[in-house]
């Protein structure tokens, strides 16, 4: 029995890569639902909006590590994080223009939309390859370890290491302070009311004297500086590649639509809840009650509920689920 | 004119045939695909030894060889066997040299070596499945590659030497990460050891913290890593090191690289690893020679794809035919001792040799010796991380 050694394995695969990932997840569902509530259809380019946002970001970076700028200890991405989103921002405003708002002019039904912003989703994949190539890029500079698994051995007598990368810790910083903007500026502001006004009830909103036009175009703001965030925070935690991001769509969804679509306290639980769902469903504990459990009982086999090939099978189910049983999701949506 | 033509051309091949004979030799690799970055030197490794008899003029009394290319993409089956089908059919090729990756060779040997009767030597394809010890190949069948069954008693020799009796493995999800990780775990129980865990992880993504979870919880005195190092492996070998999960990692040859030195570095001291490679004096010589025509003679897979084609054409000229039915014969006898050694660059002398009657044994740039089926016994670089950066220590 070793509660200690148990704690800390637990927190180093488990609790704290869940927790960074979770609020990388929320991130991504934040801006998803926050396109669904205001405009009604799922945006599948969400995930290459976060690519493109963070090539933006890269190559402001090495802009300004080649001018010999940078943060001290912190990543030099949270510098350029700013104007990267300004350009993702032009961007998606750009798409609204020559795309969406075509269709809606047209009025058309939410399931065309879905189609039209996979096109989008296409185009936006094709230009950040374009951009930045295929390749694996590494940009986090300054310090990677806030606590260094080997170091933390040596220092407690421990068996187990804990490794806390910088980068965690920053995502759920981050994370925390733009989701606590965020819902200041939806509960305080004039704009952000006219947008939660418009979401609850289009046609009351119209008749109070809200511009449609205006409001959708704080929303592709909004949804675009969120999706470079999280990208940005993504790609620093682990690393960026062009298509990963594509990848993360189905999670990000799950998220989403587990909370229930338009809801931001939703996609917040939601993210958290699929993130530690993956983790802990495709760990393998054998570890852990090794430490736990009296000698002598200590497992034979690796005590893993599901091989990690199917992490994203656990997206999936959870998702079954919620929809069989909960279809607005746990705190009450739109139903999809 | 048309007679005119027709007689003209015929004229002209009537004379062709008559001074020398053109001998044609397919060379299919996967020149578009995974592979793409060093099928261009492995090419130009074959043809340089085309060049090199062709210019010699003493294969079969002054006969010429020339290369057809085909492209096996590495992965699409149907692709290659089409491209085989064309070399074979089409311009009667008299050998392959090829293919490349382990799948779309067996598709070729199967559907276009055997029902053709074409003699085929892969400088690349390393799948124990392709050892065809029932002569299912019909002896038409050789590579210079060496069987991934041998790496994996190599990684066990190399890991008991060091006293490590338990190890956990990842592999990439493909046929050569599978075969290689079941070869190494099967070699490694045989000796007494244990595999602790034999996980799969899948390339191009983003985060590998949930496969290593499983792999530290396992637990492991190393942890051997049968991916490749622009892929998942490397993104293994960082989520590890980043949660000390494992101290001491073990690279197969799709792992070793400079990228290594380049990303980890120290990190990775105490580390080990194995690629194919040699001491023998044919490998410096081939160097020297792919330098002087302007090739990378250190790229993956070019010293053995140089020897496929040379085997190819004096195992021809110690059968006096071009054709594969009489060369398949000769291929293990040229290859092996005794003999006169042969290294790059003689292949002239070699011919002569075979004229005249003597025995040869073909060492070339990859110190080519064939066993079992007639697959390279091979010979690996053992490899140690010392003070950040990989050093040879010996050679298996």
């Amino acid at each position: 029995m070793d509660l200690v050694n148990a704690l800390v394995a637990l927190a180093n695969f488990v609790l704290i890569p869940a927790t960074a990932y979770g609020a990388q997840l929320a991130l991504g569902a934040l801006g998803v639902t926050l396109i669904y509530g205001i405009l009604r259809f799922s945006n599948f380019a969400h995930g290459d909006t976060m690519a493109l946002g963070t090539a933006f970001t890269i190559l402001l970076t090495w802009g300004l590590q080649g001018l010999g700028i940078s943060l001290g200890p912190l990543p030099t991405a949270l510098l350029a994080l700013p104007f990267a989103i300004a350009l993702t921002g032009l961007v998606m405003l750009a798409t609204d223009r020559s795309v969406y708002r075509f269709y809606r002019k047209k009025k058309a039904a939410p399931v065309i939309l879905v189609i039209v912003s996979m096109g989008v989703m296409f185009v936006m994949n094709g230009i950040t390859r374009f951009l930045i190539g295929v390749d694996e890029i590494r940009f986090a500079d300054g310090e990677r370890f806030l606590i260094n698994a080997r170091a933390f051995k040596e220092a407690t007598g421990l068996e187990e290491g804990l490794a806390l990368r910088s980068t965690q810790v920053l995502t759920v910083v981050t994370a925390v302070a733009v989701v606590a903007l965020l819902f200041w500026f939806l509960n305080n502001t004039r704009t952000g009311k006219s947008m939660r006004a418009f979401s609850d009830n289009e046609d009351l909103a119209l008749l109070s004297g809200i511009n449609p036009e205006r409001v959708v175009m704080y929303a592709w703001l909004i949804a675009g500086a969120l999706a470079t965030t999280a990208g940005v925070l993504y790609g620093l935690d682990k690393s960026f590649k062009a298509f990963t991001y594509f990848q993360l769509l189905l999670p990000i969804f799950a998220s989403a639509i587990v909370g229930g679509l338009g809801s931001p306290l939703g996609a917040i639980a939601g993210g958290f809840l699929i993130a530690y769902s993956e983790v802990a469903f495709t760990y393998a504990f054998k570890k852990v009650l090794t430490y736990l459990l009296p000698d002598g009982m200590a497992p034979e086999g690796l005590v893993q509920l599901l091989s990690t090939d199917y992490k994203f099978a656990v997206s999936f189910a959870i998702l079954i689920i919620v929809l069989l049983f909960k279809p607005t999701g746990l705190f009450k949506g739109k139903a999809v | 004119m048309r007679k005119l033509l027709l007689a003209s051309t015929a004229a002209v091949l009537a004379a062709g045939a008559a001074s020398a004979e053109e001998i044609k030799i397919g060379v299919i690799l996967g020149f578009t695909g995974p592979l793409e970055s060093i099928t261009p030197a492995m090419g130009a490794g074959a043809e340089l030894a085309m060049q090199e008899v062709t210019d010699s003029g003493m294969l079969l009394d002054g006969a010429t060889v020339t290369s057809v290319r085909g492209d096996s993409t590495c992965i699409d089956a149907a692709a290659a066997t089409a491209a085989a089908e064309r070399l074979v059919t089409t311009d009667n090729v008299n050998a392959i040299m090829g293919a490349d990756c382990s799948g779309v060779t067996g598709a070729i040997l199967t559907n276009v070596a055997v029902p053709n009767g074409v003699v085929m030597i892969s400088p690349s394809a390393t799948s124990p499945g392709l050892s065809h010890t029932n002569n299912e190949d019909q002896g038409l069948f050789f590579r210079t590659a060496p069987s991934d069954a041998r790496q994996g008693v190599v990684i066990t020799d190399i890991l008991m030497e060091k006293g490590i009796t338990s190890a956990a493995v990842t592999y990439t999800n493909n046929d050569y990460g599978k075969g290689l990780a079941d070869s190494f775990q099967s070699a490694f129980e045989a000796a007494g050891g244990t595999v602790t865990i034999n996980a799969a992880h899948e390339d191009g993504k983003g985060d590998y913290s949930a496969e290593v979870g499983a792999l530290a919880s396992a637990g492991g005195d190393i942890l051997v890593v049968a991916g490749y190092i622009d892929q998942g492996g490397s993104g293994v070998v960082r989520a590890a090191l980043d949660t000390a999960a494992f101290d001491m990692f073990y690279f197969p040859d799709g792992m070793v690289g400079e990228a290594l030195n380049t990303n980890f570095g120290a990190e990775l001291n105490g580390s080990l690893g194995a690629y194919p490679g040699t001491d023998s004096p044919g490998a410096a010589k081939f160097q020297e020679m792919a330098a002087a025509a302007g090739i990378d003679g250190t790229s993956a897979f070019a010293p053995e794809s140089y020897d496929a084609a040379a085997l190819i054409m004096l195992a021809m000229q110690a059968a006096g035919s071009s054709a594969s039915a009489d060369l398949k014969d000769h291929v293990m006898a040229v290859a092996n001792a005794p003999g006169e050694p042969i290294y790059p660059g003689e292949l002239a002398k070699a011919l002569e040799l075979i004229k005249a009657g003597t025995d040869i044994d073909y060492v070339g740039a990859s110190a080519v010796e064939l066993i079992g089926p007639g697959e390279s016994a091979g010979s690996y670089r053992q490899i140690e991380f010392i003070d950040g950066k990989y050093d040879t220590v010996n050679f298996r």
